[in-house]
């Protein structure tokens, strides 16, 4: 009973201390709604009007068409022409276009080659021009590269149709390729590592710091109940994150929420109460509120980078998808999208369940052991 | 006599330093005791150290029959603890402060109603129960801290300087509860640098340096002090001073009005003819008189001129 009442008001009290806190308050709400808005628009992996230059050597009636059917791709836009090979490749190294098409002058010679081979099925077939690419940003560079062997009906109208795909493709979840989609479940992922660890892993410090815990630890309460109790309001609060941005997502940027509210939930509340005890871990080795804030970012960083959040995992290499692995995000992003995006449940991605519980458990108890109720 | 503190050769390192240096303590139940030492003189930390908040290096100490470390959680129920810094919650009401901690306690229902109700008018807080803690005075969140430190009825109660931010009448007021509390058997352990809180206490001790330098009742320190206290008008006294100080003889001699309050060892037995034969001084023509000593007098003498 006592344990109860102990936890309760320490809950309470954490509680009335936060509804007085504007600024934290605040944070709450203003970071996941401020930070989804903007991600949602800003990160978009499918590349458009990329700034690109034109170098037409052949200035023919062919090399217009060939121009006009890839600016109706809108992958790219022209925005300057060049005389020279010289100026255009000056160009991409001034950084004023990311990549540069050259129209050979033997242009129409080539095409008319590719269309004898076509009807003679020789498929030793010369390219009609080049792109030169600014590659080292590879999203860009690849989605030029996805121009390489776009179909020209419109040179030779009536002609042979272009050899049909080897594969078929039928994409599930979200067919028409919104970055969105996939962005804003691992956007609720990042927004709770970032609030849920800041919040908990100062708790303590600042009780230490403003005097508070000298008191607290003379009576009789005890370590797990203080722990307990500091983490149970932020749980609500992360509950109240996760509406807020799965709500807004839904709302502005139209990402379908498959999934069963109570499997949301249940999946959610698994990982706030992981990240919260990462929190109150930081928070008994820290000694000021800038050490704890330190190591949060310390955490933030890796989540953010190697958590499937910004770059697939099946393409990370071996020794960052371990520690991908023991990344509470992680393990969250793959469950948050697979019941949000895909409609699974938590019987179907048991393995990353029993991690969050299992780092929840241990974290709980590594928290409580290093909690020494003294000052030295 | 029952013993409520009982520690024998007491002592804290930080790092190099010495905080608290071969400390016996005896005190007895429901006196109160005061510890008076300069700021470092070690208050804070030996009180840490009866609480259980920090460990001895060596030594031991047995608290209301418990030995520390091994029995410190079932003393917390025992014990009160008001810190040197106000340590209850800024940023919640009194009334919410003190619900926090009473349910830390295990007060609950009725009986925490009516045990804040109690405190609220004991300690003359009910018309600010509702204000934020922040927004009190010195002499209110001090009064709120012993509410809060006595809100269980502790046996012993710990109070690390507990008026240095409270005017005079507050202070006095404050000690009027001490006392108070000690009549229905608490007993109070109070740390303090002022002379005049200290002569108020049972007994005490006097620390300077982590040392305990003189331990008794005020009556029997003042009494059996080292030194004899000799005051010396007339004019130029600053200058006086310089010369009296740099006399081995001669403790201290500190201006107070018209007079030189000098403190001269007890080796010599009659100061004031001894002051007049001393020819430097030229002290024919000046008023002489040994005075009973204070109790700031039996500090200087046992701290070595310490500044306060
Ligand atoms: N946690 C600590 N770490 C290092 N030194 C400390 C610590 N606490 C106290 N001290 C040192 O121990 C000495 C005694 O301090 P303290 O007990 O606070 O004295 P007082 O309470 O009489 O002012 C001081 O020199 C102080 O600097
Ligand atoms: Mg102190």
């Amino acid at each position: 009973m006592s344990i109860i009442s102990r936890i309760s008001a320490i809950t309470f009290k954490e509680f009335k201390q936060l509804s007085r806190d504007r600024l934290t308050f605040g944070m709450v709400v203003m970071i996941p709604l401020i930070q989804l808005l903007l991600f949602g628009y800003a990160i978009n992996t499918n590349v458009r009007n990329i700034p690109a230059g034109l170098l037409d050597e052949a200035q023919t009636f062919q090399s217009r068409s060939i121009t006009q059917a890839i600016l109706a791709t809108q992958v790219v836009d022209f925005t300057v022409s060049y005389q020279s090979v010289k100026a255009a490749e000056q160009s991409i190294t001034d950084g004023e276009v990311r990549a540069v098409l050259i129209l050979p002058r033997d242009l129409d010679q080539r095409i008319v080659a590719t269309q004898n081979n076509g009807a003679t099925g020789d498929l030793t077939r010369q390219a009609l021009g080049q792109w030169i690419v600014d590659g080292s940003d590879t999203i860009v560079a690849g989605a030029i590269r996805s121009l390489r062997s776009m179909p020209l009906n419109e040179l030779s109208p009536g002609n042979a149709l272009p050899p049909p795909p080897t594969f078929e493709v039928a994409l599930y979840f979200n067919p028409e390729q919104r970055t969105a989609v996939n962005i804003v479940p691992g956007l609720l992922a990042i927004i709770l590592t970032m609030t849920m660890i800041l919040f908990t892993s100062t708790a303590i410090v600042r009780e230490r710091e403003r005097g508070n815990l000298e008191l607290l630890i003379t009576t009789p309460v005890h370590s797990l109940e203080l722990m307990l109790g500091k983490i149970i309001p932020y749980i609500l609060i992360g509950l109240i994150q996760m509406t807020i941005i799965l709500g807004l997502g839904r709302l502005v940027f139209n990402v379908p929420i498959i999934g069963e509210l109570t499997q949301i939930v249940l999946v959610t509340m698994l990982f706030i109460a992981a990240s919260l005890t990462l929190g109150l871990i930081i928070s008994t080795i820290a000694q000021t509120q800038l050490q704890a804030m330190q190591m949060t970012v310390f955490i933030l960083l890796p989540s953010i980078l190697l958590s499937g959040f910004m770059f697939p995992y099946e393409g990370m290499p071996k020794a960052a998808q371990w520690i991908s692995e023991a990344l509470p995000t992680t393990h969250f992003i793959r469950m948050i999208r697979g019941v949000v995006l895909r409609g699974a449940s938590i019987q179907n991605l048991q393995n990353d369940a029993l991690f969050l519980i299992l780092f929840t458990v241990i974290g709980l108890l590594i928290a409580t052991m290093k909690f020494k109720k003294r000052l030295d | 006599m029952e013993i409520a503190i009982q520690a024998s050769g007491l002592i804290r390192k930080f790092g190099s330093l010495t905080a608290v240096d071969k400390l016996d303590l005896q005190i007895t139940k429901g006196s109160i005791y005061g510890f008076l030492g300069p700021n470092g003189s070690g208050k804070t930390t030996c009180i840490r150290l009866l609480t259980g908040l920090l460990s001895a290096n060596a030594g031991t100490i047995e608290v209301l029959g418990l030995s520390l470390p091994g029995e410190t959680e079932k003393l917390r129920r025992l014990i009160g603890y008001m810190t040197q810094k106000f340590s209850l919650y800024d940023d919640l009401t009194i009334e919410e402060n003190l619900r926090f901690i009473a349910k830390i306690y295990g007060i609950n229902g009725h009986r925490q109603k009516s045990r804040i109700e109690n405190l609220l008018s004991v300690y003359s807080l009910e018309e600010k129960r509702r204000q934020l803690a922040r927004s009190l005075s010195g002499g209110q969140k001090q009064r709120l801290a012993l509410a809060a430190a006595t809100i269980h009825e502790p046996q012993l109660l710990f109070l690390d300087e507990p008026t240095s931010a409270v005017d005079p009448e507050n202070r006095r007021d404050f000690w009027e509860k001490l006392f108070d509390l000690s009549d229905s058997g608490t007993t109070v352990l109070v740390s303090t640098h002022y002379m005049d809180e200290a002569e108020r206490c049972h007994r005490l001790a006097i620390l300077a340096n982590g040392v305990k330098r003189a331990d008794g009742t005020p009556q029997e320190l003042m009494e059996s002090m080292d030194a004899t206290v000799v005051e010396i008008s007339g004019d130029g006294l600053r200058q006086l001073k310089q010369a009296l100080i740099q006399n081995p003889d001669i403790i201290s001699a500190a201006q107070q009005g018209v007079r030189l309050r000098t403190l001269i060892r007890k080796s010599i037995s009659d100061p004031v003819t001894w002051l007049q034969q001393q020819a430097e001084l030229k002290l024919q023509n000046r008023d002489l008189r040994v005075v009973r000593p204070s109790l700031e007098d039996v500090f200087v003498t046992s701290t070595g001129n310490f500044l306060l």
